[in-house]
């Protein structure tokens, strides 16, 4: 299975995110920001980072990058497509994710292991979880506040697209400590944390096996590989 | 050569976390009498020939898709820049 993953003017993560597709038993493929097309992936993963030092917002100016174009069409038709930091910033800018990130409640950049709830693991991202598992993974962002209306709020509750919540104190003052969302069909989802951090033991955050021992996040690379195989 | 002035807001109801860390730091510089600050954007757009009906609607439009997110951000202002200034200048007589 291919799975792509976008490198922008300023993306940090996506060697990272290459690692993770591999350990999951994917196949990464690269992507870049100037590409008109996809290359015959099979998902894509849109990475953290600062895409364009996030000028004028965070992934404002990446959303119209020529690779977006096929990009945004693909996810209509149920690509699976999933943004990480910066990655859910761009999702948010191209209207394929409700919401928008703004500055961190607490007026700095924040860098913990962050333990999360995964909600729906309905998703082609999280089906490799068990609902409500709770997993740690890196959170590390300066724009991590997520924001929407409360009518918009409702809805994602309702509809069951909160897919990640924050374990614990509110880190960057998102409305109710929302950490990741879907789309109505659920093969878009964004979250702020780093799963592709915490992907291989020794490397990770500290877990009950022992310091740096956690992988949790390989389970939404995993998935999506289950979601492709069917 | 005309200029266009647009200027985008945090929408009312959304915490802006730098206009308060600039609050936090008046007081401490002697100007205590500012109670809150909001920090936005000015964004100037230069065209060749002068700003017409359709240069303000443009730039109307590019402020409402690209220049501000709609969640989080209203657009207080879309004018011509040097007709503002012309106006001022004519209204206070002010031709120093």
């Amino acid at each position: 299975m291919r799975v792509g993953v976008v490198t922008f003017p300023g993306t940090l993560d996506d060697r990272d995110a290459r690692r993770a597709v591999r350990l999951a038993g994917g196949e990464p493929v690269s992507l870049w920001h100037a590409d008109a097309e996809l290359h015959d992936v099979d998902a894509v993963v849109l990475p953290g980072g600062f895409s364009y030092g996030d000028y004028l917002r965070a992934g404002a100016i990446a959303r119209f990058a020529p690779v977006m174009e096929p990009l945004v069409d693909a996810a209509r038709g149920g690509l699976p497509v999933l943004g990480i930091c910066n990655g859910f910033q761009i999702l948010t800018e191209a209207h394929l994710l409700p919401g928008s990130m703004i500055k961190n409640e607490v007026r700095t950049f924040v860098c913990r292991e962050q333990e999360l709830t995964v909600e729906n693991v309905d998703t082609a991202w999280t089906r490799a979880f068990r609902a409500g598992q709770r997993i740690t993974v890196p959170l590390k962002n300066q724009d991590g506040q997520f924001v929407a209306d409360d009518r918009t709020l409702d809805m994602l509750e309702g509809e069951g697209r909160v897919v990640f919540r924050y374990e614990g104190a509110d880190p960057n003052g998102s409305r109710r400590r929302i950490a990741g969302i879907s789309n109505e069909a659920g093969n878009v989802v964004g979250l702020m944390p780093h799963p592709e951090h915490a992907v291989e033991p020794g490397y990770g955050p500290d877990s009950a096996e022992g310091p740096r021992r956690g992988a949790d996040g390989l389970g939404l690379f995993t998935s999506v590989l289950q979601t492709l195989v069917g | 050569m005309g200029r266009v002035v647009v200027e985008v807001m945090p929408k009312p109801e959304i915490l802006d976390p730098q206009g308060k860390a600039v609050a936090g730091a008046l007081p401490r510089l002697g100007f205590g009498q500012f109670t809150s600050v909001r920090q936005g954007k000015r964004f100037e757009l230069e065209v060749d020939g002068e700003v017409t009906a359709e240069v303000l609607e443009a730039a109307a439009q590019a402020a409402a898709t690209v220049l501000s997110n709609p969640v989080i951000e209203d657009v207080v202002r879309v004018a011509d820049i040097e007709a503002d200034a012309a106006a001022t200048v004519a209204s206070t007589g002010n031709l120093a």
